[in-house]
């Protein structure tokens, strides 16, 4: 059994973390659906996302593996954490659910995303610069997926409504942990290598409401409710998560195919 | 779907004739659309294969996520696979092989100029 990797802790590598992992969770959830989405060209629409995303992470961890000391690679940070360090929002490592849940989730989350790599472009780290200018193409087109496919359950059937308000009533507390303000954002800002999380809610409420306003959908009141995977303490779903993710890599340590 | 002729094979109708629901599961199938793309180098869209969605957005997403996966194109097409005019595989003789012996109707019996390029 390959033992866990000790992470530094450090700011500016928290901020890495979070997003690095962020897109790597939220990619293997996505991959979940290869062979089960509801029509053909979907299934490969979903894969497609998933490793669309599952690069960004590789880009994005890799990065973060250069800044530990010593220094570790993409493979060992996805792999070789134990749970409370690995840093995605909450919001990401919840079970792929119906159709309705995986299409809001991705919305809230290819919008929040696409808000981010479009400042990440202007990093003080060139390399977080370069990865975020190819990653923003990419959540653009998985946030214009998601929000289409969110007017035709909005405003399909019945049965298509009442799961996508389902999903909206189940997911919609997890979103206040996407803009909390912290010391790693600070940390964050100081540097220059991102910007803080907070600023994203006004522009992700704007561009989430214009979705929610084709189909009379209401945003939820907010809640007192605040998630804290990006603090590194998870839901009881993530455990599950990194077993099917880790299995291979802890039994048989640098296997390759 | 309504265009679809019917198929006489027993087996076939078999298949399909005990419930309704079979019935209503095609009435409610997505229609059919030709996919088009046009390559990185190339001038025309060429045809590439066909998918099911149910309106025009839908089907330019699923293009693009069904056949432009490894850089095959920068531009796609779709049209509606019923909105096709097509010959009739019957009258294959009739239409194209009059055409065998016509080999005069080639540009291979002139003498180009150096200047014209792209024939």
């Amino acid at each position: 059994m390959q033992a866990s990797i000790e992470i530094p802790a450090d700011a500016q590598l928290k901020y890495l973390l979070r997003l690095g992992d962020a897109c790597l969770i939220l990619g293997q959830r996505l991959g979940e659906w290869c062979g089960h989405a509801p029509v053909l060209e979907e299934d490969i629409a979903l894969a497609n996302m998933a490793l669309d995303l599952i690069g960004q992470a590789r880009g994005v961890l890799t990065l973060a593996g250069s800044r530990c000391a010593p220094r570790v690679d993409e493979d060992q940070l996805a792999f070789l954490r134990d749970e409370r360090d690995y840093l995605n929002p909450t919001l990401a490592e919840l079970p792929r659910g119906d159709f309705a849940f995986t299409v809001l989730r991705n919305l809230m989350l290819a919008t929040w995303l696409k808000l981010l790599w479009q400042r990440l472009q202007r990093s003080s780290d060139a390399e977080l610069a370069g990865i975020a200018a190819k990653a923003l193409k990419e959540a653009r087109y998985h946030q214009q997926h998601a929000a289409d496919w969110l007017v035709r359950l909005g405003d399909g059937t019945e049965a298509s409504r009442r799961r996508v308000e389902a999903a909206l009533a189940t997911l919609w507390p997890y979103a206040a942990e996407l803009f909390e303000a912290d010391a790693v954002d600070a940390a964050a800002v100081q540097s220059g290598l991102g910007p803080a999380w907070s600023e994203l809610r006004e522009p992700w409420r704007a561009e989430i409401d214009a979705v929610f306003a084709e189909v009379s959908l209401a945003a939820p009141a907010d809640s007192r409710f605040r998630s804290a995977g990006r603090l590194g303490v998870h839901s009881e779903h993530m455990g599950y998560i990194l077993a099917e993710m880790q299995s291979l890599q802890r039994s048989y340590p640098g296997g390759r195919w | 779907m309504s265009t679809t002729t019917p198929s006489l094979d027993p087996v076939a109708l078999a298949a399909v004739a005990p419930t309704d629901a079979l019935h209503s599961a095609a009435a409610n199938e997505w229609p059919l659309w030709e996919v088009f793309v046009r390559t990185r180098a190339g001038l025309d869209h060429k045809h590439c294969g066909s998918l099911h969605a149910a309106d025009p957005k839908m089907a330019l997403h699923m293009a693009r996520d069904v056949y432009t996966r490894r850089q095959e194109g920068v531009s796609v097409w779709v049209v509606r696979s019923d909105q096709i005019v097509a010959s009739d595989p019957g009258d294959k003789a009739m239409l194209f092989d009059p055409a065998d012996d016509k080999v005069y109707r080639h540009p291979t019996f002139y003498q180009l100029p150096d200047a014209v390029d792209h024939m």
